[in-house]
């Protein structure tokens, strides 16, 4: 009986009906957070005493850039629930991650170019952090790549869960790899991010980011997998009864 | 399994001993996957040679591309004859699992009765053996060509040596990822190289330490965690990719 | 038990919004042969890939001595010999050693075993020719070889007189016989049916999607 839940959760319709009731539940809370935090952070919070008013970005960048982390972590536990147990919907929530993620990702990688143009007088530099972000956008698109290379649904869940799961247990490595690599080159970054010290009125604002993105990706990723659900289900009698009521 | 039984067999209850044979041991079964794609390679010596050209041709490029001067060369040594091996490993994957997709090999290797994995560990050792190990012997030559010193040649062999475990690992599991896959190659390397990078920064910070004279342990031990780590779980994703490009 | 015997129940296999095992039943005892009809497209393939346990069906399952094969493939692998409708043959290697590295990743086998099979098939006078000189028949006849060798008491055999003449359909007609006579089972998919004068064979025909 403790499965019944379980078993619901692999069910198309009732995902369906699932995902339409809590997106507003995500939604809502989103924009609000995001309207509070961008006001703390771009009006509220005191300039940098170095950086001044440039700092700013931080309240997109940072936020980007662990979302695109978290993505891909949630495209890869999805991916392996849905390659063990096979559970189809997993692999729906994996296949809504992969565009979600790369998105995060790119903002990440074009916002923290931005800042770095007034900090070191150019767009690009090898930053560790930035690299690491360029190649997690790279396993994003490889994910997308393969996974439309493959014509059948089923396999194309199955193949591209492999890959995320390897991917998953390779962006520590590659995370080290990429700062070891900047240790060896001595290259003094500017780019650094506050640490710890940074004061209550620079912080709060983030953190008000970070959870309105993490709300954010949820409603997101809700309203993708409905999508995702219709397509894949097209020819089920349900999704009739859906539409035409 | 020569004899016929002539007289007439109860129908229902047949035991199992009229099938008795004896299965391969795990080792013996991954030596024969290992001989016959040895034997393979060595039947085309031509197609064996291609992924050795490709990196001669590769390292070749970059004096013609940059400059002459041996002591400009010698800095970028490392990186040339890295990711020149990179490339040359990608290039020889892509028909070591094809054509046993395509002629039902894999197909009786996952009906084996063996473990897949395994065997297709003996498969990787095998694409190492006959692109990885020439490659480590090779790049020697390239880095002295770009202006290494003689002094660095075991570090050079050692660090490529065991970078390229890593790679045809990494490579097999791409590999396997693309089998279903139409136009493959690109994707391929697409899905190969992200993966491959540590490989590539603590591989070249060895060889490039083995040029400078200094100490290249510390980045080739990591090569080499890199490799077992491989040798733990590529062959099992492999494994699975293969199960389900089979389905 | 030691009682050998195939089941599969009630299996359904899906592939996008095409329904292609609807359901599927079967079962099978030592010493039957089981004949698999149907047009292009019917399942029959995919019917061997799901016994075989190299297709996962969707609902239902497949038992082997009365266990799910999904508890242990790999026990049941050693028990199946499956041949699709391509011989699994390198072009580049000759049929002994094609023999030699196909069938002893499963068994141990000698080489006076292969060299005897092969005469049995016909094969004596190109053993050692590379397989890529060889006609698609003289293939078949290698694969077939091949399956003489393999000790299995269950076989799945996807058309297995595809490009034979009247004398090797004999022959597979005969290997049948054999493999029955030992209390084996065989699963045939087949366009033409199998010449088997001196053994019941039981019919299913699978339709369309």
């Amino acid at each position: 009986m403790a499965w019944t839940w379980f078993h619901r959760l692999g069910s198309p319709p009732y995902i369906y009906a699932l995902a339409a009731r809590l997106t507003p539940w995500f939604a809502w809370p989103a924009a609000v957070l995001t309207i509070v935090g961008l006001y703390a952070g771009l009006v509220l919070a005191p300039p940098d005493y170095q950086q001044g008013d440039g700092y700013r970005i931080i309240y997109v960048h940072v936020p980007s850039a662990w979302m695109s982390l978290m993505v891909y972590t949630t495209m890869a536990v999805s991916a392996a629930i849905g390659l063990i147990w096979r559970i189809k919907v997993a692999h729906a929530v994996a296949a809504s991650c992969a565009a979600m993620g790369a998105t995060f990702t790119f903002a990440a990688l074009v916002t923290g170019s931005l800042w770095g143009a007034p900090m070191w007088g150019t767009y690009w530099e090898w930053d560790p952090r930035l690299v690491s972000e360029l190649i997690l956008l790279f396993l994003f698109l490889g994910y997308m790549g393969l996974r439309s290379a493959i014509d059948d649904v089923q396999r194309a869940d199955r193949i591209s869960a492999v890959l995320a799961i390897v991917g998953v247990i390779n962006v520590p490595i590659i995370h080290f790899s990429v700062e070891w690599w900047n240790s060896l080159h001595q290259t003094s970054s500017v780019f650094r991010r506050a640490g710890p010290a940074m004061p209550m009125s620079m912080l709060l604002p983030l953190l008000t980011m970070f959870v309105a993105f993490t709300l954010m990706f949820a409603a997101l990723l809700l309203t993708r997998l409905r999508a995702e659900v219709l397509s894949r289900e097209r020819s089920a009698s349900w999704i009739r009864e859906v539409v035409s009521a | 399994m020569t004899e016929i039984r002539n007289e007439t067999v109860d129908t229902t209850t047949t035991s199992e001993a009229s099938f008795a044979s004896t299965a391969t041991p795990a080792l013996a079964a991954a030596r024969l996957v290992l001989a016959r794609d040895l034997r393979l390679a060595f039947r085309r010596p031509g197609e064996m040679l291609q992924p050795l050209v490709f990196f001669a041709i590769v390292t070749t490029l970059f004096p013609l591309a940059i400059t002459p001067e041996l002591s400009q060369l010698r800095v970028v040594a490392p990186g040339v004859v890295w990711v020149a091996a990179l490339l040359s490993s990608l290039l020889a994957l892509e028909f070591l699992y094809r054509e046993d997709a395509h002629d039902g090999t894999l197909e009786q290797y996952a009906l084996s009765g063996q473990s897949l994995t395994w065997l297709l560990f003996a498969k990787t050792a095998s694409h190492w053996l006959l692109t990885g190990l020439p490659l480590a012997l090779m790049a020697p030559i390239a880095a002295l060509a770009l202006g290494a010193p003689m002094s660095s040649v075991p570090g050079i062999v050692a660090s490529v040596a065991v970078g390229s475990i890593a790679l045809s690992l990494i490579g097999a599991i791409g590999a396997s990822l693309t089998l279903g896959v139409r136009r493959s190659g690109v994707l391929l390397s697409i899905l190969t190289l992200p993966l491959a990078i540590p490989v590539l920064i603590f591989g070249a910070s060895a060889t490039s330490r083995a040029i400078a004279g200094e100490d290249y342990s510390a980045p080739l031990y990591l090569v080499g965690a890199i490799a077992v780590l491989g040798i733990t779980l590529a062959p099992l994703a492999a494994a699975a990719a293969v199960r389900i490009s089979l389905e | 038990m030691s009682t050998l015997g195939l089941r599969g129940e009630g299996l359904h296999l899906w592939r996008g919004d095409r329904h292609i095992l609807r359901g599927v039943s079967l079962e099978l005892r030592g010493g039957e042969v089981l004949q698999l009809t149907g047009s292009n497209g019917a399942g029959k393939t995919t019917l061997l890939r799901t016994l075989s346990g190299l297709i996962y069906p969707e609902e239902g399952r497949v038992l082997w001595a009365g266990e799910d094969i999904r508890k242990d493939l790999r026990a049941y692998h050693a028990q199946l010999a499956y041949v699709g409708h391509e011989p699994p043959l390198k072009a580049d290697l000759t049929p002994r050693e094609n023999l030699h590295y196909w069938i002893g990743v499963r068994q141990r086998l000698t080489a006076s075993a292969i060299d005897q099979a092969l005469d049995e098939v016909g094969a004596d006078e190109w053993r050692d020719r590379a397989v890529r000189t060889l006609s698609a028949g003289q293939r078949r006849r290698v694969a077939l070889a091949g399956l003489k060798l393999l000790t299995a008491p269950l076989w799945l055999l996807d058309e297995p007189t595809t490009n034979l003449d009247t004398a090797g359909q004999d022959l597979v007609g005969r290997l049948i016989e054999a493999q029955v006579a030992r209390g084996g089972m065989v699963i045939a998919a087949v366009h033409h049916e199998l010449a088997l004068p001196t053994l019941m064979v039981r019919r299913m025909q699978l339709a369309a999607s």
